[in-house]
């Protein structure tokens, strides 16, 4: 089972980019996210999803919205409130050639599941040598920006990132999010999936008194309505540039572009879209050729992703930087009820970090 | 300025183990007594009715100012389970027992006559609320009333409860805990390890299940093998109690069996409390999972104010009296409402503290 399943991901034509795809459809990050289930489900009986509230409900965010209806209850069931039994079940399913897809409602109730993330699904395969693997997605909405306080807003992506064994992918648009997600479901190790809620309905800039735009009015809302992949542990240059890269992911990467709009300033933004694996050489191309770079992530600073990332840059760009590296995180504290936008890494704080590295 | 425990107070280990365990194998374990309804004076019961309509008013208010805007997140409104806070927490002694619970808190809070001022200002996020803002809806405490929240993570307060019981029976201070989780929660896989301690060690712990027969989207039946949620504890020998929750003097009176119980050194009990909420699960519940005819039945024939009202009248109290109290009432949450929109919001500063003891 476990042979056959190494081949899964290349057993198929692959459609990388939606090059021959014709018919595409507008799509917010939530119809994506659907759709990227779906078309999974019609092309692999093994394809199941679970969670709380995703089957008769279709999902607190509308993410599995009609899928129980289509595919059946048996693909796409409700769970009671169990994250540790509904990650462990998936890995157990997992191992036994399934390829489940289990939902856990919000980043910030992932932690009775960590257990079984940590020493069950991203060790079966060292510890079995590759004779059993948990080919899981566990999607999840995460991050701030909604007024959820600190059981709905957390960024927990750095936790997964530490764990070797796991996949950590977040998208950023409706596009990717479809085709990183099917690329991670037929992907034949565990992937966490972490969806930015913010953005599930349209662009959030961090301007956050300006109304949001739908995903509508943005190129990345037209997404294939068949299967077409993003590869995982492929970076995207969101915006060339010649004066600084900016690295982020998820929400940040619109928050970062819009203030680089603003400021005129020439910078790269490089959308990471997995962070692991990480596309490294493209972040370090673009650091050899700016000289400069900033981080920015919603997440706590300290063991932050962005440490790891201010690590790598220096490692492996340390002569070509003009400035230190830089980084915009959450502060060090649990997320707050009040003062969000005090609390998020907005524009502000991102417009400040730019002046000072163009500075040195 | 950092709330800081009260002084400890000088005490030594207790003589006898707290962790003494079961009976002999196979011996009777001991039952509570069968609960009779409580036969209420006019005076008591014009008492539970006055706070129940202070948390339906309190409620009904909440969810207007989050339609304002001026909540934001997360509110879970406790209307139609009145009964249920009112009626156990009457039976506790204040300052000897303590009372945890979830997300869904004001009622209790309420019940225990903390100010409705600083719970709706914590609500609304301002720095007079109860957590200054930090916590908001799903987070509040009262040390003064042994009321340790408040607890946004769906069953994680269950294990904490056993460690409040624990703390009873080692400071031998003859308080009990009283331990709230949902219908819901009582699949988490924690609640069970809870149960186990705390018959393992004969905690004094009631287990209170809040059964509204709903968890969000999914209904009871859709979620649990056993739907008869007092035998839950019948593997650890934790003896159960069915109660109509929506009967404040049934209530009133099981909580006194209960108590009886376990204050006579008997461990832990269960309490199902069947009862019912009127609104969705949170503010942006489309509560398409029930019928409206479903919700008017129990609000026609199940009510616990109208009840208590009904009864009112029949031992002799005018609809004068009523009105005036309603009236007086009203006032109360307006001035609460009043407060928690003019408050200030927490300074920015305020955001680092309270992370650790010191600040770094
Ligand atoms: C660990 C965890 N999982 C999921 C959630 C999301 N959630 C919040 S409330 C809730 C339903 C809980 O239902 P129940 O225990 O019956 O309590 P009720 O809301 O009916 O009072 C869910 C799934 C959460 N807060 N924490
Ligand atoms: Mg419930």
């Amino acid at each position: 089972m476990a042979e056959v399943m190494q081949d899964y991901a290349t057993s198929e034509a692959t459609n990388e980019g939606a090059a021959d795809q014709t018919a595409t459809k507008t799509m917010n990050m939530i119809e994506a996210i659907n759709s990227a289930m779906d078309v999974m489900m019609d092309r692999d009986p093994d394809v199941v999803i679970m969670g709380e509230d995703v089957g008769y409900f279709g999902g607190v965010f509308r993410c599995t919205a009609g899928l129980q209806a289509k595919h059946g209850k048996t693909r796409v069931f409700d769970t009671p409130i169990s994250e540790c039994g509904i990650v462990g079940v998936a890995v157990g399913m997992g191992a036994y050639g399934l390829r489940p897809v289990p939902e856990i409602q919000f980043a910030d109730y992932i932690y009775p599941g960590i257990d079984q993330l940590i020493s069950e699904a991203a060790r079966l395969r060292y510890r079995s040598a590759g004779e059993f693997i948990a080919p899981i997605t566990v999607r999840s909405p995460f991050g701030g920006g909604i007024f959820g306080g600190q059981t709905h807003s957390q960024s927990p992506e750095s936790l997964f990132t530490h764990v070797s064994g796991l996949k950590t992918v977040i998208p950023s648009t409706p596009y990717d999010a479809k085709g990183l997600l099917i690329s991670a479901i037929e992907d034949n190790d565990p992937v966490i999936f972490f969806e930015p809620k913010r953005i599930y309905n349209g662009p959030f800039t961090g301007y956050y008194d300006r109304p949001v735009e739908p995903w509508s009015k943005h190129a990345a809302s037209k997404v294939p309505t068949g299967h077409y992949r993003i590869p995982l542990g492929k970076a995207n240059i969101v915006r060339a540039g010649e004066a600084l890269t900016i690295l982020a992911y998820g929400t940040m990467v619109h928050v970062a572009q819009a203030v680089v709009e603003a400021n005129g300033v020439d910078a790269e933004v490089i959308d990471l879209r997995t962070l692991l694996p990480l596309d490294i050489e493209t972040i370090e191309a673009s650091v050899k050729k700016t000289g400069r770079c900033l981080i920015v992530h919603e997440a706590t600073r300290t063991s932050g992703f962005g440490a790891e990332l201010s690590a790598l840059v220096q490692e492996r760009c340390f002569y070509h930087l003009e400035a230190p590296v830089e980084r915009v995180t959450g502060f060090d504290t649990p997320y707050p009820h009040s003062l969000e936008w005090a609390y998020f890494p907005g524009p502000i704080r991102i417009g400040r970090a730019i002046a000072k590295i163009m500075k040195d | 300025m950092v709330k800081t425990p009260a002084a400890k107070p000088e005490r030594k280990p207790p003589a006898k183990s707290v962790s003494a365990v079961l009976p002999e194998e196979g011996s009777n374990h001991p039952r509570p007594r069968d609960p009779q309804r409580h036969e209420a004076t006019q005076d008591e019961l014009l008492h539970f009715y006055k706070e129940m309509l202070l948390i339906r008013r309190f409620e009904e208010r909440a969810g207007q100012l989050y339609g304002l805007g001026l909540i934001g997140g997360f509110c879970h409104l406790y209307i139609g389970q009145e009964a249920v806070a009112v009626g156990l927490q009457s039976a506790l002694t204040p300052g000897r027992d303590s009372v945890i619970t979830g997300y869904r808190d004001h009622g209790h809070m309420l019940a225990y006559g903390i100010d409705p001022k600083v719970i709706m200002a914590e609500l609304t996020g301002r720095g007079a609320g109860i957590s200054r803002g930090k916590g908001g809806s799903m987070h509040m405490f009262s040390t003064e009333h042994k009321f340790y929240g408040g607890h946004g993570i769906v069953g994680a307060q269950v294990p904490l409860g056993a460690g409040l019981a624990f703390g009873h029976k080692y400071t031998e201070d003859g308080g009990v805990c009283m331990a709230y989780f949902g219908d819901g929660a009582a699949n988490q896989g924690q609640v069970y390890e809870s149960f186990n301690m705390a018959a393992l060690w004969k905690l004094p712990i009631i287990f209170v299940i809040e059964n509204n027969g709903y968890a969000m989207g999914t209904k009871v039946s859709r979620s649990s093998a056993e739907t008869e949620f007092y035998r839950r504890g019948d593997s650890f020998r934790i003896p159960g109690m069915q109660v109509n929750g929506m009967d404040v003097l049934e209530v009133r009176g099981a909580a006194e069996a209960a108590l009886e119980y376990v204050r006579g050194g008997n461990g832990p009990l269960l309490m199902e409390l069947k009862t019912y909420r009127y609104r969705g699960h949170s503010m942006s519940d489309p509560a398409k999972y029930r019928s409206r005819e479903e919700v008017q039945n129990m609000k026609d024939t199940s009510d616990p104010i109208e009840a208590a009202k009904a009864e009112l009248l029949k031992m002799g109290v005018t609809e004068e009296t009523l009105k005036s109290i309603d009236k007086d009432i009203r006032k109360t949450v307006s001035e609460a409402a009043d407060f928690a929109e003019t408050s200030p919001e927490p300074d920015p500063s305020d955001l680092y503290t309270d992370v650790l003891v010191e600040q770094y």
